[in-house]
Parts: C-alpha cells; sequence; structure tokens
C-alpha cells in the first residue's frame, strides 16, 4: 500500500488534472502508431511477496526441491553462516537496525489498511473525474450525433419548402400581371371616354349654332311691313275677342 | 523438455545452461546504448509488476528499500570490519 501512496504522490506531482490517472498508465501507451487495440487495464493485485520482502517466485522455485519450509531453512542457513563468520557484524547499529524494524513493522500492520483505503479514495476520485469527463464528451458527441440527423431530417423537407417558394413567386407575377391589366384598362377606357366626350360636344355644338343661325334668319326675314300688318291684325283680332268677351259677359 | 529450438542468444537468464553461459555472455548488447536499454527494460518490468497496479502492497518499494540497506551493508563491509568480535572466524 505504499506503492499506493507512490502512485498518489506521483500523480499529484505531475499535475492535479483529470489527466493525472492517465498519466499513471504513461508506461503502458502504445509505443508504435499501428496498433489500435485499446490499452489493457491495471493488474488488480501486484505481485506477491512474503513478509513484505521476499518475493513470491523463491518459495515457487525451491517448493519442487526442499517443500515449503526450504526457503525458511535457506534464510536460517544464510543467517548462521554470515553471523559466525562475521560477514554480517552485531553492533550498535544492530540495535537500532531492530528497533527501527519494530517500529516500522508495527505501524505498517496497525496503519496500512487505512493508509490504503485513504489513497485509494484519492485514486477514485481521480478516475471519477476522468469518467465525468469521458461522459460528458461522450453525451456532447452524442448531442451532435443527433443534431446531425435532424439536420439531414430537416434536408429533406427542404423540397416541401421549395415548393412553398415557388407558389408564392407565381402568386407574386400573377399579382403583378392582373395589375398591369387593369391599368391598361383603365387608360383605354379614359381615352374613349375623351373620344366620346369630344364628339358629343361637336354635335352639341353644331345643333346650337344651327338653331340660332335658323332663328336670327328667321327674326331678320320679318320686315317691317310684315310686323305691321301682323300687329294691326293681332289688335283687330284682340277686339274682336273683347267683343265676344264682352257680349258673353253680359248675357 | 520438447519445446522448440531456440537459438542461445534470444533466451532468458533463466533458460540457459550453465554450459552456454559464456556464448549467452558473449550475445548480450554491452554497449551504453544496450546498457542503457537493459535497465529501462528492467526497470519497466519490476515497476510494471510491484507497483503500478490498482492495489499495490507494501513489496513493491519495501523490496526497494531492503535492497538499498543490503547494498548500502556491502558498501559499507570494510569500514565495519573494524567492529569485529573475533579476529579469526
Amino acid at each position: 500500500m505504499l506503492s499506493r501512496l507512490v502512485l498518489v504522490s506521483a500523480n499529484a506531482a505531475k499535475n492535479s488534472s483529470p489527466l493525472g490517472a492517465g498519466l499513471v498508465q504513461l508506461s503502458r501507451l502504445h509505443t508504435s502508431p499501428n496498433s489500435q487495440a485499446p490499452v489493457p487495464p491495471l493488474p488488480e493485485k501486484g505481485g506477491k511477496t512474503r513478509h513484505g520482502i521476499f518475493p513470491e517466485e523463491l518459495f515457487q522455485l525451491l517448493y519442487p526441491k526442499t517443500g515449503v519450509t526450504g526457503p525458511y531453512m535457506l534464510g536460517a542457513g544464510l543467517l548462521t553462516y554470515f553471523l559466525s563468520k562475521e560477514i554480517y557484524i552485531i553492533n550498535h547499529e544492530t540495535i537500532s537496525a531492530a528497533c527501527m524494524a519494530t517500529v516500522i513493522i508495527y505501524s505498517v500492520k496497525r496503519f496500512g489498511p487505512d493508509v490504503a483505503a485513504f489513497a485509494d479514495k484519492l485514486n477514485e476520485e481521480k478516475l471519477q473525474k476522468a469518467e465525468e469527463v469521458k461522459a460528458l464528451a461522450v453525451a456532447s458527441l452524442a448531442q451532435a450525433i443527433e443534431d446531425e440527423k435532424k439536420e439531414q431530417w430537416g434536408v429533406e423537407g427542404q423540397h416541401l419548402l421549395f415548393d412553398a417558394k415557388r407558389n408564392n413567386v407565381a402568386m407574386l407575377l400573377e399579382t403583378n400581371w392582373r395589375e398591369r391589366v387593369h391599368t391598361v384598362h383603365n387608360e383605354v377606357k379614359k381615352r374613349l371616354d375623351y373620344q366620346i366626350a369630344l364628339q358629343s360636344l361637336h354635335r352639341r355644338m353644331e345643333q346650337e349654332h344651327m338653331v340660332s343661325w335658323v332663328e336670327k334668319n328667321v327674326v331678320s326675314s320679318i320686315t317691317p311691313q310684315q310686323e305691321k300688318t301682323s300687329i294691326a291684325k293681332c289688335i283687330t283680332d284682340l277686339k274682336s275677342l273683347a267683343k265676344i268677351q264682352q257680349a258673353k259677359a253680359t248675357v | 523438455m520438447a519445446d522448440k529450438i531456440v537459438p542461445v542468444a534470444e533466451k532468458r537468464l533463466v533458460d540457459v545452461k550453465l554450459g552456454e553461459l559464456g556464448s549467452w555472455l558473449g550475445t548480450r548488447d554491452f554497449t551504453p546504448n544496450g546498457i542503457l536499454a537493459s535497465i529501462r527494460k528492467g526497470h519497466d518490468r519490476y515497476y510494471n509488476k510491484y507497483i503500478n497496479v490498482r492495489k499495490g502492497g507494501i513489496g513493491g518499494v519495501a523490496m526497494l528499500l531492503a535492497g538499498y540497506v543490503a547494498l548500502s551493508y556491502v558498501w559499507e563491509f570494510e569500514h565495519l570490519k573494524h567492529d569485529r568480535w573475533r579476529k579469526y572466524h
């Protein structure tokens, strides 16, 4: 679990971004640009060790020949040999080494699991941040795919749009043409009305002129002689009428 | 041992027989680049096996520290020889 602390501190030393978890895997990146296979995940547990410092492979190596107690016998024999030949010398440092070993072993046994859980929690948080980034990216990409599909669907409906626009344009052209036909009609009607008014004016003036000319001629053709005789006739007629009236009145 | 015949150069060290050790050493790459490459490969193997895992144990770092302790004892041995209790063993 010290290794976990090593990993955690290495991450913190590199950077504390969500990529920290990915940097741990730097040594496992594809070195050639051709391989596209996904990187296999980290192994769950490391190589096994016996008593913390002896790799399990040693015990497995000696098991076929010496059984289970073989490596322990080897350790005891080596220790005896070193002590007896004073290759390992007992002096003040031995005592200090013994004290330190006691303290270390006690603290590892007592606080080991707690430290391991703490380091695991840190790693989990980092992984979770990276996962969130990935999930966000996946979600945004899925959204982009949805939008793209919608766009494609929209494009299919575009011919409907064009039909509507074509209808609009045709209607505008039709309206315009009808307006112009209307204008033409009005203008032509105005000109024809003018011609009619002109002709009626002509006729009326001719009529009036002829009437006045006839009257003038008739009036001028009445000679003074005719005037006198007509006035005298009128007087005699009036007298006779008066006589008749008088006669009627008395009767 | 019905494995196919592998030339000496490509065998890993654990598969090399004692008699072939000399020729096997002869095929190894001792140029500076080769040494650097072997150091890097060894580091990668140790790192990927013991440290670069989800739930690493204490072994990954403890083995390195124990190796450091042993190595420093070896380097200091000449100096420590004077602390011996007996002259003749």
